[in-house]
């Protein structure tokens, strides 16, 4: 029953942080509400007895990503959006079809799975743990896990040479320091 | 108890909105945070089958997203911001080199 109160609250609160991450035409505060969305889903979550991923949620999305979102808008100044003649209009149009019919799909996994009566069972004392979760991820799982670090990685590196400056303009800098 | 419909709906409208927003947005960074809300709302169904299946594999494929959308984040924002260095703008609508 607890957990029933707990999850209408922070569903609503989700949905209401959503709506407002795409309503916000300024980034900074889509960001903000974007934050509450990955809260309210953290407190979800811990409703399903995974502390550990409730947890990483907030360390990784609200804490990492979400910063250096925060970062990069502060960074580039992004003003509001404007409206420009030149916009696809019917872009709009496609989106407004394209929610509609994923909505519809919502409603549609509600009324089949309701009919299904798909109860949660009650969980095991050593569901979603970090024990656990640390026992499958560094045996069964432990290729991937290695694959997961050099993608890291990867992107460490990647995003360094996609965000540095472009190599002839440094090499000019040079020159024109020697001359 | 919670229904796993309830889970899966609300799943479900949150993918909704953040497709809406991926495709009504002009800013870059909005459309990246409304692709980061639509690999939440997948990750509410991976969680909510694996409390259902009491299997822990499933929080463990949700750990991977989450590294998958760090590295997403990294390069994405690395992206926007040589976009930004070269248009002055982050208006997805400016990048229109190859159409012309």
């Amino acid at each position: 029953m607890v957990e029933t109160i707990i999850f209408f609250i922070f569903a609503g609160l989700a949905i209401g942080s959503a709506i407002s991450v795409v309503w916000h035409k300024n980034p900074l505060y889509s960001a903000i509400s974007l934050v509450g969305v990955f809260i309210s889903l953290a407190c979800i979550y811990l409703t399903l007895a995974s502390p550990f991923i409730a947890i990483t949620q907030i360390l990784v999305y609200a804490g990492a990503i979400m910063v250096l979102v925060i970062f990069v808008i502060m960074l580039l100044n992004v003003e509001n959006e404007e409206e420009k003649p030149t916009r696809l209009n019917y872009l709009y149009a496609l989106g407004g079809i394209l929610g509609l019919g994923l909505f519809a799909q919502a409603v549609f996994i509600m009324y089949a799975v309701t009919n299904t009566g798909a109860k949660l069972p009650s969980a095991e004392a050593t569901m979603g743990l970090t024990k656990s979760i640390g026992t499958v991820m560094y045996t069964q799982y432990l290729l991937p896990v290695e694959i997961v670090g050099f993608m890291l990685l990867m992107a460490v590196i990647g995003s360094v040479v996609m965000a540095r400056k472009a190599e002839v303009k440094r090499l000019e800098l040079v020159k024109t320091r020697e001359d | 108890m919670t229904d796993l419909a309830l889970y899966l709906t609300l799943s479900g409208i949150l993918f909704a909105i953040g497709t809406v927003g991926v495709i009504t947005k002009r800013n870059a960074i909005g459309m990246f945070m409304c692709i980061e809300l639509m690999l939440n709302a997948v990750n509410l169904t991976f969680v909510a089958f694996s409390r259902y299946y009491n299997d822990t594999n499933g929080q463990l494929f949700v750990f991977m997203v989450m590294a998958v959308a760090a590295c997403e984040a990294a390069v994405g924002l690395g992206i926007i911001i040589a976009f930004f260095r070269n248009k002055i703008s982050a208006d997805v609508d400016d990048a229109s080199i190859l159409r012309n």
